[in-house]
């Protein structure tokens, strides 16, 4: 068992058992779903259908349905596709960073937070498929054998890497997801036979692979678990590094900056903790988890919020100062549009939003609040979609020759592409907190002895006892 | 086998488990195998079983792809079709390398981490359908249990060894 400082808070509160464990997060997959699930859950299949129906509108017509115009050439869909992987990004960096540093308290969020990665993937892809205008030959992206000419992709361009980066980091994750579940469904499974349901039973047979936890699988189970972090820590910093790259590689004035990858990825994170802390917030509750996704957890979540926030305003600022700094006569005026033009009130919202409201955290009573974590994650992620908005859009609208500066206004369809992509994620999110384990079930079972409030307690008893047998 | 008997020695509490495998191994008799519902650190030098290579397996695979991605990327923009891009050397592969490193850097993670997954899952036999061979369905909720394969004669001294060590319950198949 490994030691574990009494001055640390326990991780698992209340006097828990192994089974309870197991039937505390099996408990949402046994029985039935109520009122309110149902309800959240039909509008989200709403707004899934909705958007949808917007999508296929698109295609149908095509993508002149959408703002973007000559100028403003990237609008709605790359703001969308860049919020959404960003979000994604706290899933893997919970999983793999977190389980790299060692940090106990991850063991209760990995799981939902490495779904959330999945489906904000899943919501990306959908806008940067639709992007290329003709998404039924979007195989052209990957290298092919054709009868084009011999017409191969360009591997300089940071648009390719974007495709090998999102791939990569999509399929890795899901592998990483899928290996940590196969135990726990493992233990579904069997509850599910010892309760004599042959059907659940069988299910679970299936997506448990037949984990039957021998000692030399566990190992091979552990050993593939660190690689794979070990592989994914560079790969979650590689692929924001990447799509920040698809803006600082290119001539625009205010993308063509050096501090683009970490700016991005520090965002990235950010909002993807803000994420997780809106979903977990509702899921400790909605699920009775509140023994295992504690107070604290929600505090160190928010802590990072506030440390990544931090990150990303002294990069605007460093971005404001260099922009005068370097005497650039457009990069200059390309701040000065962001702050005071057409668009200043997206602008000042992503200044709001991502600097000014994280640094309410420093406040315990803010950052132990569950209504105020609630509300500044949802403020944060406000924050970040008017960040790639501003980026994006008044980059853009202004260009070199004032004759073609133009605005954006988001159509209907768009709008709508990006309420399908919300109701997508809930409904997925919706039918995985119904039907998997929610919570690393046999990781958390490690940590019982030595971060449970009980066995702590216990200890603390026993060493108190032997100093006062000792003086 | 013949001759054998196959004893469940079924525990509640891990470290009871770790401490009965250390005794019999200590009188020379072997544990087939240990099934719990998570990994117990240490239990692998106790029952003797040898370190996972996997790892090892994962370096090999992630070799390969960045060996696949550089002739890949090699093979696309200098030797097949060199074109000028932005005007970007492209008559060799040193003059353009830079631009090819991300793409080999995921290609590396995406062989690495692919291949050892697979390797894992056919080296353990963990597929769709396969059948899970815990002998107790409780082994994955909150029992730990410890297969051994015994000559009959051994039988009442290795119960009794178990039953000190803290096994709740023993089973003689």
């Amino acid at each position: 068992m490994q030691h574990e400082s009494p001055l640390r808070d326990p991780l698992i509160l209340g006097d828990r058992s192994y089974h309870e464990i197991t039937s505390d997060i099996a408990r949402p997959i046994e029985g039935k779903a109520n009122r309110y699930w149902y309800v959240v859950f039909t509008i989200s299949v709403a707004a899934f259908i909705w958007g949808f129906s917007c999508l296929a509108y698109t295609i149908g017509t095509g993508i002149g349905q959408w703002g973007a115009n000559k100028t403003v050439g990237w609008a709605w869909d790359i703001t969308n596709f860049v919020w959404w992987i960003g979000i994604g990004h706290a899933g893997t960096l919970i999983s793999a960073v977190l389980l790299l540093f060692r940090q106990k308290w991850r063991m209760a969020i990995n799981r939902s937070a490495e779904a959330m990665t999945i489906f904000a993937v899943l919501c990306a892809a959908v806008f940067v498929t639709m992007h290329t205008g003709r998404p039924w030959v979007d195989y052209w992206l990957f290298p092919h054998a054709n009868q084009f000419g011999s017409l191969w992709v360009n591997f300089n361009s940071p648009l390719m890497w974007d495709v090998f980066a999102v791939s990569t980091y999509f399929t890795i994750s899901l592998v990483f997801w899928y290996l940590g579940l196969i135990p726990d469904f493992g233990a579904i499974r069997d509850r599910f036979k010892v309760a004599g349901k042959p059907m659940q039973e069988k299910i679970y047979r299936i997506l448990s692979f037949g984990w039957s936890g021998r000692a030399r699988d566990w190992s091979r189970f552990e050993e593939v678990s660190l690689v794979l972090a070990g592989l994914s820590t560079p790969l979650v910093f590689s692929v924001h590094s990447i799509v920040s790259m698809d803006f600082a590689t290119s001539v625009v004035p205010g993308w063509h900056t050096t501090i683009f990858p970490p700016y991005f990825v520090a965002g990235a994170v950010f909002s993807g903790f803000a994420m997780v802390s809106t979903l977990l917030l509702i899921m400790r509750k909605v699920l009775s988890l509140e023994h295992y996704i504690t107070i604290q957890h929600m505090e160190m979540m928010s802590i990072i919020v506030t440390l990544t926030g931090s990150m990303v305003g002294v990069a605007y600022l460093s971005e404001l100062f260099i922009s005068w700094y370097s005497g650039v006569e457009y990069e200059g005026y390309a701040f000065m549009n962001r702050a005071t033009g057409p668009y200043w009130w997206s602008y000042w919202g992503m200044m709001t939003c991502n600097v000014i409201s994280p640094q309410l955290f420093w406040f315990k009573k803010i950052r132990t609040s569950l209504m105020a974590m609630f509300v500044l994650s949802i403020v944060v992620n406000i924050g970040m979609w008017f960040e790639r908005f501003v980026i994006i859009v008044t980059s853009l609208h202004r260009d070199y020759l004032p004759s073609s500066w133009t605005m954006y206004h988001p159509t209907w369809v768009e709008i709508g592409i990006f309420i399908g992509t919300i109701g997508m994620f809930f409904t997925f999110f919706l039918l995985f907190s119904r039907t998997f384990p929610v919570i690393a079930l046999s990781e958390l079972k490690t940590i019982l002895k030595s971060s449970g409030e009980v066995p702590k307690r216990k200890r603390a008893e026993e060493a108190q006892a032997a100093e006062n047998t000792h003086h | 086998m013949a001759g054998t008997k196959t004893i469940h020695g079924i525990y509640d509490d891990e470290e009871c488990l770790v401490e009965g495998a250390k005794q019999l191994r200590s009188s020379h008799f072997k544990v087939k195998d240990v099934f719990s519902p998570f990994p117990i650190h240490g239990i692998d030098d106790v029952i003797g079983l040898p370190r996972t290579r996997i790892a090892i397996t994962a370096f090999i695979y992630g070799v390969t792809g960045t060996s696949l991605a550089i002739l890949m990327t090699w093979y696309m923009m200098v030797n097949d079709w060199p074109t000028d891009i932005g005007g970007k050397p492209s008559f060799w592969y040193y003059m353009n390398w830079p631009a090819f490193i991300p793409v080999t850097f995921e290609l590396t993670v995406f062989c690495a981490g692919h291949g050892m997954a697979i390797t894992f899952l056919l080296r353990s036999w963990l597929l769709p359908g396969v059948m899970p061979k815990n002998p107790d369905p409780r082994t994955t909720d909150d029992k730990f249990l410890m297969l051994l394969e015994v000559k009959p004669e051994d039988e009442t001294k290795i119960v009794s060894m178990l039953r000190q060590s803290g096994a709740t319950e023993i089973n003689v198949i």
